[in-house]
């Protein structure tokens, strides 16, 4: 909290800043008083036992409770460089979810081939043209390390790739759009060690390129792979800070005993 | 039964196998697996019965007439036997009623399965399910009394009976049937990938067609050849506003006779039993059964494959 | 590079998409309406013609030839006493069948033919069944234009709806409560009769209410039956004054039906009793509709109320 607030003077250097965030599942109360901000092209893990509210709170920066009744936000989360507010009613959740992109946690590929499950993104912008599409596919696919194993057989169904492979696609789909800000919602959670392995590279690949926010229930994966981590406990953010001090020497008892395995 | 066992049960100490209880058991199997096969027995014995006659017609009327002659008229002195014009008839009614069923079926699929607000969807299905409850011959009866003389405003010529006025109020009735499968489908495709079109910033009308559409392919497909199936079999719409007479016509502003309307106009009538006339019914039932058969394996097929993916 | 990212381009395709999510809804709702109006309509325009004919003379008259002296007396008679029958078959037989499917069937080719029959059989036109019940069960059992012959044959008509919903609401009993009752020493048997049908029944009745309302309004069968007479008179009562007081007589009784009376109506050219059709419809549909409305009702209220 106390790293947070002393750099909140130098706003340039946060891609997004959440402000005295507050969501409501009709009545429950789910989050409560957020305050954090995702450092530009660094790497954020959020880390929590089960039902902390982790997941709910990724889900904020691109608006996906919009698509449940009864859902209620509160507070703020600001994008820069343009300084709006994303939560507000007058701004347009597509056009949020067109600049922040996501990939959950059991892999979701679109029952369509390869190539058109990375076009997708593309394609929903209105890009027709065969050219830019190829050429966008190859270079997403590329930044998801997947080009070497699928550029003979695009036109596959996707269901037909691994589950590892199916997760970077997802990857991929997500970076065709270049989006600024990319969401992981616990993405290895449903992978076996090796593609876990695969995608956790393919994280660190990508953090100078776009800012990440990572859902994580796995804190070695979190130590790994984060620049910044925040902790989080029945809806309230406990503590938030460099990953290694974090890790090392939390200021608060609540972490440090999620951290070594006494609770949680 | 149950007195009996529970004492051989408490013979606490001797533990056993009880014969009886194995055979009351085994009996009751028996008796609920032959209901479970009645329905097969039902299948054989609407196909035996229908090639039985079928094949006494077979005898006398040469199949490649019966699929060739261009007339029906198998109650007149010059009888002749040709299905064609009852499957014109079939054929031109059921298109026009697919021509309203599916489209209209789907975009209320589509629309409460995606868009529409939670209570809308919870006061529109159960409406749907009523609609689709109303007895066929209640249809029959707004087609040729509300439905043609509208039509008939529009088109002064259209006669009293035609294949447009039943095939648009089979149309209309099909609809329930068409959308709640449809829908189904649609959502029997996973929250996820819906989730995972929206967080890519499409919108809803992109999502629903070309994720959730396409995911859910081969469930509306079979919706589509179910609805075809139920068009083709028919009966009761067809035979109270299109005419009873069969007639080689593709227009759907003359009336003509299907397939099933043919079957109740001879049924109305007093054949004597194992008359050619009474076996002409068997010929033209199986000729339908073979083509709604042929739909429903396709449709069944489908609607397999798509429980499979999910 | 960053073409694709521009915002303005951007907000001009949403703003375009956005267009269409509109139009979608604004299509959604006219086919919906379509629906609701045209079932509207058809009520209205029957309630018009119709509800002038409704009168106790109307229930307790038989069909004449003078359309204000006509009324249902015989069809209604003969509906109650041909759903007495295709009820008393269909029911059984189907949880039956359904049972065994769900509870007993091993996972075998046979099995899977019957499944695949099933769903086949619930796609034949009902017509069809109306030939089976003609070659069957008039002429080659002898049972004569009766009301066994049309109970049995939309007995069969309905028999797949009855196994489906059987399957589905004794699917929907997780398996923890099987296995509490095996863990008591309870035989299959017991377990099927003693837990899994009277948690499911609520399902179960469900979709024999769905059922017999599909047979109450199915005219196509019972006219290919021959049913299609004028009957002026009851069939014999049930019940006898002397020893055993029951009788069976009436099973093979001439008949007729609601859905039959309104046909033969319907045909006639004079518009008096296109109204008595018109009437005759409306019992029909209110029928038909109450009764897919209690299942409709039963089942939301299972929803509600059970929750495993």
């Amino acid at each position: 909290m106390q790293t947070a607030r002393e750099e909140n003077s130098i706003s340039i250097k946060y891609k997004s800043e959440v402000k005295n965030l507050n969501f409501y599942y009709g009545a429950f109360h789910a989050l409560k008083n957020i305050d954090m901000a995702l450092h530009d092209k660094k790497i954020t893990a959020l880390i929590g036992p089960s039902g902390c509210g982790k997941s709910t709170f990724l889900r904020c920066f691109n608006r996906m409770h919009d698509l449940y009744p009864g859902n209620r936000y509160d507070g703020q989360i600001i994008l820069h460089p343009d300084d709006v507010n994303i939560l507000e009613q007058n701004v347009d959740p597509i056009e949020v979810r067109m600049r922040i992109s996501m990939v959950f946690q059991k892999p979701n590929p679109f029952p369509k081939s390869i190539y058109e499950n990375v076009a997708y993104g593309l394609r929903v912008r209105g890009i027709k043209q065969r050219a830019i599409l190829d050429e966008r596919v190859e270079l997403a696919l590329r930044n998801s390390a997947l080009w070497d194993e699928v550029k003979d057989r695009q036109n596959d169904l996707a269901f037909n790739l691994s589950g590892g492979q199916q997760q970077r696609l997802c990857i991929a789909r997500a970076l065709a759009t270049e989006p600024e800000i990319l969401l992981f919602d616990e993405p290895t959670s449903a992978l076996d060690p090796i593609a876990t392995a695969s995608i956790e590279e393919l994280i660190t690949d990508l953090k100078n390129k776009v800012t990440i926010l990572i859902v994580t229930h796995n804190m070695q994966q979190a130590a790994r792979v984060s620049d910044y981590t925040a902790y989080m406990y029945l809806g309230e953010l406990i503590e938030f800070g460099v990953t290694d001090t974090i890790f090392i020497k939390p200021k608060n008892k609540q972490t440090e005993d999620y951290i070594t395995g006494r609770f949680g | 039964m149950t007195k009996k066992s529970l004492n051989e049960a408490s013979n606490v100490g001797k533990l056993g196998f009880s014969f009886r209880r194995h055979l009351h058991e085994k009996f009751i199997e028996f008796i609920l697996f032959l209901s479970a096969t009645l329905s097969i027995a039902i299948m054989l014995a609407i196909i035996a019965m229908l090639l039985k006659e079928s094949w006494v017609f077979f005898q006398q009327v040469s199949l490649w007439d019966f699929l060739t002659d261009t007339q029906w008229t198998p109650l007149f002195d010059d009888a002749h036997y040709g299905i064609l014009p009852l499957v014109s008839g079939t054929v031109v009614s059921s298109l026009i009623a697919l021509l309203v069923a599916l489209p209209l079926g789907t975009i209320i699929a589509v629309y409460l399965s995606e868009f529409a607000p939670f209570t809308v969807r919870e006061m529109a299905k159960p409406f749907l399910e009523l609609l689709g409850g109303v007895p066929t011959v209640v249809y029959g009866y707004f087609a040729l009394l509300f439905v043609t003389p509208l039509l008939q405003i529009i088109f002064p010529e259209l006669p009293g009976f035609s294949l447009l006025s039943a095939g648009l109020v089979m149309g209309i009735m099909i609809i329930p049937y068409v959308s709640s499968m449809t829908e189904d489908a649609m959502r029997a495709v996973p929250m996820n990938l819906r989730e995972g079109s929206y967080a890519m910033g499409a919108t809803r009308f992109q999502t629903a067609i070309r994720v959730v559409m396409p995911a859910a392919f081969s469930g509306i497909a079979a919706a589509y050849i179910l609805g075809i199936s139920r068009a083709v079999g028919e009966t009761m719409v067809v035979a109270i506003a299109a005419g009873m007479q069969p007639n080689l016509t593709w227009n759907p502003m003359e009336p003509a006779a299907t397939i099933t309307a043919y079957i109740v106009q001879v049924s109305l009538g007093d054949l004597p039993h194992g008359s050619i006339g009474y076996q002409t019914i068997f010929a033209a039932g199986l000729t339908l059964l073979i083509l709604t058969l042929i739909f429903n394996i396709i449709g069944h097929v489908l609607r397999k494959k798509y429980r499979e993916i999910y | 590079m960053s073409n694709i990212n521009n915002l303005d381009e951007i907000r001009k395709i949403i703003n375009q998409q956005r267009r269409w999510d509109l139009a979608f809804t604004v299509a959604g709702v006219i086919a919906l309406m379509i629906a609701v109006l045209t079932f509207i309509v058809l009520f209205a325009h029957m309630l018009i013609d119709g509800a002038p004919r409704l009168s106790w003379d109307f229930f307790s008259s038989f069909p004449s030839r003078r359309p204000e002296m006509a009324g249902i007396l015989s069809a209604w008679v003969g509906t109650t006493l041909v759903m007495i029958v295709t009820a008393l078959s269909a029911v059984p037989l189907g949880i039956g069948a359904g049972v065994y499917l769900e509870e007993y069937a091993a996972k075998n080719l046979l099995t899977e033919i019957i499944e695949i029959n099933i769903s086949n059989l619930a796609g034949v036109p009902s017509i069809i069944y109306g030939l089976l019940a003609l070659g069957l069960f008039v002429y080659q059992l002898g049972f004569g234009q009766s009301i066994l012959a049309a109970g049995l044959a939309l007995a069969l008509l309905i028999l797949p709806v009855v196994i489906v919903a059987t399957r589905e609401a004794i699917r929907a009993i997780p398996v923890a409560i099987r296995e509490g009752a095996y863990a008591l020493g309870a035989t299959k048997w017991q377990t099927v009769i003693d837990h899994l049908l009277p948690y499911s029944s609520a399902g179960i009745l469900t979709g024999i209410i769905i059922g017999l309302a599909r047979a109450i309004g199915e005219t196509a069968p019972v006219i290919t039956i021959g049913a299609l007479t004028f009957i002026a008179f009851l069939p014999p009562s049930p019940i006898k004054n002397e020893f055993p007081f029951l009788s069976f007589e009436w099973l093979m009784a001439p008949f007729t039906v609601m859905p039959i009376q309104m046909f033969n109506w319907v045909s006639r050219p004079e518009e008096a009793f296109q109204l008595n059709a018109a009437a005759a419809g409306l019992v029909l549909v209110v029928m038909t509709l109450a009764m897919n409305g209690l299942a409709i009702y039963l089942r939301y209220r299972m929803r509600k109320t059970i929750k495993w």
